[in-house]
């Protein structure tokens, strides 16, 4: 099997010429006139504040995290619901749901250890005792 | 290194700012900025029956990728920023076009206390269009009268004395 090397070497030198005669071209005939307003950030002509790279509160984490739990859920019960009944009549029924229960309670498991950790209430209990970490920092200081 | 506007004049930077020119005027990108009840009328002139896509225009949402800002409409002193600001994020060479008699002078709302009296106020205007608001056969002509400015422009010869001063 051969493959035409130089054929595609040539097509390879067009296409990195062509690019780039063209650039350099645009570079020769291009107005170049950088502004601060003109560089500035395009919000629909509204002056930009501030940057993009902002802090957003950490509990959305937590938030992001719940939500997984019923996407699963969501995301494997819907298949499941469609062909049920073609298993219904194949006499697979009760097998069928058995194993979406036993689906469910593994997630459930999830479920639960997050409402043991506090993690459905937004504002959190803080403990009472100071931690130790934060007397030897303090100490340092 | 550019070239802009440094050749001498002899025929071949002449023809060479020529297909510049028409090259340019050939494909005016313009923004949509509609403020007022002139917009409907720059709908219509993109419309299918005034069609001024033929002469080359396409209308865009942005100002980085615009060549032409139509402003069709009563510019309030609030958008007035806006609209300086918008002009200097468009690159160069950009072209105004004032539509009707709102954005040309403050038209019926001159007096109003919200309303800047005529976009020349705050940025340049190439062509204005006037017509309260302007068919869409006066918006194309105006597009023409710019495309006529258009191919006057140098940008490889060095421009004489009394064509910097125009």
């Amino acid at each position: 099997m051969q493959f035409q090397f130089a054929t595609v070497l040539v097509f390879f030198a067009l296409a990195v010429g062509f690019v780039g005669g063209m650039l350099a071209l645009g570079s020769l005939l291009r107005p170049n006139n950088p502004e601060p307003i003109k560089l500035s950030t395009y919000e629909c002509g509204e002056p930009p504040t501030g940057s993009a790279w902002l802090n957003f509160n950490i509990r959305f984490y937590i938030v992001a995290l719940i939500f997984l739990i019923f996407e699963v859920e969501i995301v494997f019960m819907l298949p499941v619901a469609l062909v049920f009944k073609s298993w219904v009549l194949q006499g697979q029924g009760l097998f069928a749901f058995v194993e979406i229960l036993i689906f469910l309670a593994i997630l459930l498991v999830g479920l639960v250890y997050v409402w043991a950790k506090g993690d459905f209430d937004w504002l959190k209990k803080v403990s009472a005792e100071p931690d130790q970490r934060d007397e030897s920092f303090k100490e340092a200081a | 290194m550019s070239l802009i506007n440094s050749m001498p004049e002899m025929v071949v930077t002449t023809k060479a700012d020529q297909f510049l020119n028409w090259t340019r005027k050939s494909s005016v990108w313009w923004m949509l900025f509609g403020l007022a009840c002139c917009a409907i009328e720059m709908m219509q002139t993109q419309g299918p029956r005034a069609d001024v896509d033929r002469f080359g225009t396409a209308p865009r949402a942005a100002p980085r990728q615009s060549d032409l800002m139509i402003v069709a409409g009563t510019l309030t002193l609030k958008m007035a920023l806006r609209t300086k600001i918008l002009y200097e994020q468009m690159p160069e060479p950009r072209y105004v076009i004032s539509m009707g008699s709102c954005a040309s002078c403050g038209g019926l709302f001159q007096l109003a206390y919200s309303v800047c009296d005529g976009v020349d106020k705050v940025i340049p205007v190439d062509v204005y269009v006037p017509g309260c608001p302007p068919r869409p056969e006066a918006l194309t002509e105006g597009i023409l009268k710019l495309q006529e400015k258009m191919m006057q422009e140098k940008w490889l010869v060095r421009p004489t004395s009394e064509t910097a001063a125009a």
